[in-house]
């Protein structure tokens, strides 16, 4: 018990000797582990996508926040892809298997349209 | 944003005879406040604080009723953040009425969310209405999630398709249409073609000289296409309509009262109990109006509708809660 309290003890007053070293080391790391599994944010203000049109890399989960006052939805023109009813500050994710071209619009107003191209 | 006051028209309307086959457009924009008579399919229409100086006859006929819209129960944003209490006061306002509407319409949106609890609230609300029918047809809020299922339920009782359908009421011939189902991306408001096929039979049968009151959720005019604030196949519908003397269209949608006569049809859109809109294009998105809590009441409203048997005419009434 004692002997492993002590070897945490090092190892924090080595944290804290290197710790700039090792915080930049460690963000590194989590933009190494995001190119695996990346993930890319659409915003909904003011009844519009943004961006409107975005590419991403296969595997890419997408996730849109609603930050209107008013509800809006994300669907997939091809119906891939369908969100519940969004209220404000509510997210949509979707992760991007295959590539390709994925349009979508908001099927309350249905001006609102946006692009998800997804590539190898 | 500065506005004019309640009972200024923004645009005056010709009162010196239009030729009814001419184009006017008229805006009377939310809580100005506007009566209008539809005569022969020309309307004249009177700030509220001038309807002393109408003959009361032409205000009082066989038929009224009274439009709401857009009630959007379940919005609880600080535009109103109280959107029972002004569904509340427009029935307060419509059991003040002189002459008792028959009956109500509701042209949509009555829920935020199309949650059971929205709608109940209304329902509550609204038998404390001293009419007793209402009449609604679905906005884009009130068939979310379910693609209308829960709608229909509740109030599609009888109705055709997605909740169309018509009924009489002493001489004139009511059209409740849907126009928030399958919208296309990129698109307006749609009715579809099975819609079209129903209402193209539901008119043939009626006589020229029968009145006709169109409502539906979305205008059946191109209002502002870039918002969305159209029909895609309205011209379509209303080509349908053309043998007809006295067409009236009810809409909501836009939270703001707009008015166009076109030839043998009116259209006329309400004012919502629950929180103003923009003007098209004054604002970056159709997004709910801030508005200082003195202010919000008298951008709110009720339609009042008042059918003349024998003149073809409709007179509507847009009364704020102010
Ligand atoms: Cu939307």
């Amino acid at each position: 018990m004692r002997r492993s309290v002590r070897i945490a003890n090092t190892a924090v007053i080595a944290l804290i000797f290197f710790g700039g070293g090792a915080v930049k080391q460690s963000s590194f790391a989590a933009r190494a582990q995001q190119k695996t599994a990346s993930a890319a944010e659409v915003k909904i203000d003011n009844f519009s996508f943004g961006p409107a049109a975005i590419t991403v890399p296969v595997g890419t989960t997408v996730t849109w926040t609603n930050r209107d006052d008013i509800p809006h939805t994300v669907v997939s023109t091809d119906k891939v892809f369908k969100s519940k009813v969004l209220d404000t500050d509510e997210k949509f994710s979707y992760t991007f298997d295959k590539p390709g071209e994925y349009p979508y619009f908001c099927s309350i107003h249905p001006k609102m349209t946006g692009k998800v191209v997804v590539t190898n | 944003m500065s506005r004019k006051t309640k009972d200024e028209l923004l645009h005056d309307h010709n009162h010196d005879g239009v030729d009814r086959r001419g184009f006017l457009k008229c805006m009377a924009w939310a809580g100005t406040g506007a009566f209008c008579v539809i005569k022969g399919g020309v309307l004249n229409s009177y700030s509220l604080s001038r309807l002393s100086e109408m003959n009361p006859a032409d205000a009082k006929g066989e038929l009224s009723f009274v439009q709401i819209s857009d009630s959007h129960m379940g919005f609880n944003k600080p535009a109103n953040p109280d959107v029972a209490a002004t569904l509340q006061a427009a029935v307060a306002k419509i059991n003040a009425l002189s002459t008792p509407p028959e009956f109500l319409l509701h042209t949509g949106d009555i829920s935020h969310l199309s949650k059971p609890e929205e709608f109940d609230t209304v329902d509550q609300i609204l038998k404390s209405a001293t009419a007793k029918d209402v009449f609604f047809v679905p906005g884009e809020h009130d068939v979310l999630n379910d693609d209308g299922k829960q709608y229909l339920d509740r109030y599609g009782k009888g109705a055709q398709g997605n909740g169309w359908y018509s009924f009489e009421k002493k001489g004139v011939h009511f059209i409740g249409l849907v126009n928030v189902m399958n919208l296309k991306a990129g698109g307006l408001g749609t009715l579809g073609q099975n819609q079209l096929e129903w209402l193209e039979k539901d008119v043939k049968h009626l006589k020229s000289s029968t009145p006709i009151v169109v409502f539906a959720h979305i205008p059946l005019w191109a209002v502002y296409p870039e918002w969305g604030w159209g029909t895609e196949d309205s011209a379509q519908a209303i080509s349908y309509l053309k043998k007809f003397g006295s067409v009236t269209v009810l809409n909501g949608h836009i939270h703001q009262t707009m008015q166009k006569v076109e030839g043998n049809v009116t259209f006329h859109t309400a004012t919502s109990t629950a929180f103003p809109q923009p003007k098209p294009g004054e604002a970056p998105s159709p997004g709910p109006m801030k508005v200082p809590a003195e202010q919000l009441r008298s951008l709110l409203g009720i339609t009042d509708v008042n059918f003349v048997r024998g003149q073809h005419a409709l007179g509507i009434i847009d009364a704020n809660l102010g």
